[in-house]
């Protein structure tokens, strides 16, 4: 599903991602932990196309293509999801309009016909009821005024609606108590599946108590520098970066 | 920032050309000579059969112009106007005050037929049959005169007078008589006194006490021939009780040359009555290096004469190469109310200078204002209001709140508020932001498989959104679809 091959990227002229390899393969989930600046959200920014970062050198694999090239539009109606650790406001925008306006944009880029009002409103239905989102959440400006909790279980909303073959989880369990977090993760684990990667980028080991990677990978100073099962997270908790904070970035 | 930055470019070349209406109708024309003196008032008014006070109105207006000064304080830069190279009169030469569609020129029905206004009442029933609240009432000005108004037989039987104003002069003398310049005074400002002098037509409204008008009504306003300024008059009176809706609409042909659009509307609104207007202005805006346009100078106020009553303006600007006006409410009954809601788009290297003007005279009167200002190209948009409160206005309450939102680097978006009390009750709140479509926020939408230009659609809707709701359903649509027309290169 996804491949990465000595991936360097950098912004503004500073190298951030010096060399990353890294392989998941379609259906699991893997895990990428690491000190604060180890490039961790920088790798998923560049996964999913966002202008201002220069791939230097590499490959990013998806699918067997390479997408180093490809606009984040495209990337998005390809299959790459990104749910941001800080989701963005717009102001005036319901939530069910974007929700629309994302999923037929995808569906036409793909040349499939756009949903039917009454079609699009069933599978929110489901998608919402299951991360107890409320119909009102859905009238409301697209994450305006709302709570951590809110905005992540949105994200994760959309990602249910949108289907994605690899979706990037930046830091879900940020900003959310032991309860959202509960909310979000069941979320996120009935939306595995075997044709689809997830990608969990996460700094702290208890998100991995709820959503359990098949391999775990630590980045340090843009690099992937260990990879093991889920009990490389319980290591990690216990002994912390400081064996891997060599090199900040 | 590269995305943004792609946005920024598409509308850096958007060609302004790409302005739907610019066709120019061929119709054969009759015009006043070039240029202004007393015979082209005395012309005017002898082309309209106006009545001896009406003329001496004119003249009046015509000789006080003469010892004005143009004014400079907007924040707008035009080469000077010279209006001796103007024409003040222009007609359709086969439509002497058709009475019935039937003696309209054809060529005139195909054009407004063009622009999306029917005007066959017939056509305008078979397509909304059923759906009688939906019907409006048209009265469509080309150049200086009222070619024709729908709905009229309708009208009267709720006693609703709708029509020219050069016929209201001829058969409601009385009524004219008392309320023409009363909001908007003879001298009031430049080309307030240059308009009370040359106005050719416009339209004339009459809701008696009690009545709600039992439709919309609107003016569909076309310049179509070079050189010729535009000078129309409205005037609505709601009387005790009544209410009424009413639309203008506005396009122009593509030229080269500027062309001068010094309109002035007066609202009068007595107890207990209610006045909405809204406005959607897409005059030629120019070219995509400025050359060309409208030259939108307006002056529109209301007089919330009465107790209890209110107006409402609702505008959506996305046209003329400089517009600069300021619909204003007086808010002399007690209990009165005024709304602004705005939204004034600019491109290319459009000015905008607007806002508005709520003058607290009565006690616990309100206002409201919501201005969304959206900068895109080379323009510069500018709000500028004052609020007001007299000695005796106790309890006078404002609110007020200005956005402005930039696409690209090269434009401009500025906010002058003026407020000022006199009595130590009055209440006025001022909210204004300024802001970017941020790179983040476009990311967003990209990752979610939106192109740039659906982005700056999506997020430019939610941010006017607050107006648009002010719109009848109608028009609301059309407006939306003019914003992302006028931006067209930053959104889809």
């Amino acid at each position: 599903m996804l491949e990465i091959k000595n991936l360097h990227a950098s912004i503004d002229g500073k190298e951030i991602l010096r060399g990353v390899d890294l392989v998941v393969p379609t259906g699991e989930v893997h895990a990428i932990m690491g000190p604060n600046g180890s490039g961790k959200s920088t790798l998923s920014y560049v996964l999913s196309g966002r202008d201002g970062y220069d791939v230097t050198e590499g490959e990013i694999l998806f699918d067997g293509n390479d997408i180093v090239e490809m606009p984040a539009e495209e990337r998005a109606s390809a299959g790459v999801f990104l749910a941001f650790q800080y989701p963005l406001e717009i102001p005036g925008v319901a939530t069910m309009t974007f929700l629309k306006a994302a999923l037929n944009a995808q569906r036409k880029a793909r040349g499939e016909a756009e949903l039917t009002t009454p079609d699009f409103m069933r599978r929110v239905k489901v998608a919402s009821e299951k991360l107890n989102v409320s119909q009102e959440m859905l009238r409301r400006p697209l994450n305006v005024g709302f709570s951590g909790g809110e905005k992540k279980r949105n994200e994760i909303l959309q990602m249910a609606l949108l289907e994605p073959k690899l979706a990037i989880l930046d830091e879900t369990d940020s900003g959310l108590d032991i309860d959202a977090l509960r909310v979000v993760s069941e979320g996120v684990n009935a939306l595995r599946s075997p044709g689809r990667s997830m990608l969990v980028i996460t700094h702290y080991q208890r998100l991995l108590d709820h959503i359990v990677p098949d391999k775990v990978h630590v980045m340090s100073a843009g690099r992937i520098v260990r990879t093991g099962g889920p009990e490389l997270a319980l290591e990690l908790e216990a002994k912390g970066y400081a064996d891997y904070a060599d090199e900040p970035v | 920032m590269v995305a943004v930055q792609e946005t920024v470019d598409q509308v850096r070349q958007i060609d302004v050309d790409q302005y739907k209406y610019g066709f120019v109708t061929d119709i054969e024309s009759d015009r006043a000579p070039k240029g202004l003196s007393e015979d082209i008032v005395r012309f005017i008014s002898a082309k309209k059969n106006e009545p001896e006070w009406m003329l001496e109105w004119r003249l009046d207006a015509y000789r006080r112009w003469l010892t004005m000064t143009e004014p400079t304080w907007s924040r707008v830069q035009y080469p000077k106007i010279d209006f001796d190279e103007l024409y003040y009169y222009s007609a359709p030469k086969s439509t002497p005050g058709p009475k019935s569609l039937d003696e309209v020129d054809p060529e005139l029905l195909a054009m407004y037929e063009k622009l999306g206004i029917p005007l066959r009442e017939r056509e305008i029933l078979a397509g909304v049959e059923g759906a009688s609240d939906r019907r409006v009432a048209v009265d469509a000005v080309f150049d200086s005169v009222s070619v024709v108004t729908t709905f009229k037989e309708e009208l009267k039987k709720a006693g609703v007078i709708f029509c020219a104003i050069s016929e209201a002069i001829r058969e409601h003398p009385e009524i004219v008589k008392k309320y023409l310049g009363s909001v908007v005074p003879v001298t009031d400002n430049y080309y307030a006194t240059l308009n009370s002098a040359v106005f050719s037509d416009g339209s004339f409204v009459y809701i008696p006490e009690g009545v709600r008008c039992p439709m919309e009504l609107s003016t569909y306003f076309r310049i179509n021939e070079r050189n010729t300024g535009q000078f129309e008059r409205t005037l609505i009176i709601a009387e005790k009780g009544a209410h009424v809706s009413y639309l203008e609409g506005c396009t122009a042909p593509m030229r080269d040359e500027n062309q001068l659009h010094a309109a002035v509307v007066e609202l009068v609104a007595l107890e207990d009555a209610e006045i909405k207007y809204s406005t959607v202005q897409n005059w030629y805006p120019g070219d995509k290096d400025g050359k060309g346009g409208i030259y939108n100078f307006v002056t529109k106020r209301g007089d919330c004469r009465g107790d209890r009553s209110k107006i409402s303006w609702t505008q959506v600007e996305t046209g003329s190469a400089i517009t600069w006006k300021y619909p204003s409410c007086i808010l002399r009954g007690d209990d009165s109310q005024g709304e602004f809601y705005s939204i004034a788009v600019s491109n290319g290297y459009q000015q905008v200078d607007s806002g508005t003007k709520m003058i607290h005279l009565g006690k616990n009167t309100k206002s409201r204002i919501i201005s969304k200002g959206i900068a895109a190209g080379r323009s510069d948009n500018t709000y500028r209001g004052l609020v007001s409160a007299h000695r005796k206005a106790s309890g006078a309450r404002n609110f007020t709140n200005c956005d402005s939102l930039l696409i690209g680097d090269k434009c401009g978006a500025h906010t002058v508020p003026y407020i000022e009390s006199k009595n130590a009750s009055a209440v006025f709140e001022h909210e204004a932001t300024t802001s970017k479509i941020a790179d983040d926020q476009l990311f967003y939408c990209l990752q979610r498989g939106l192109s740039s230009e659906e982005a700056v659609a999506l997020i430019v809707n939610g941010f006017v959104k607050d107006v648009i709701q002010q719109l009848p359903m109608e028009f609301a649509v059309e407006a939306q679809k003019l914003i992302s027309i006028s931006l067209e290169g930053s959104v889809g």
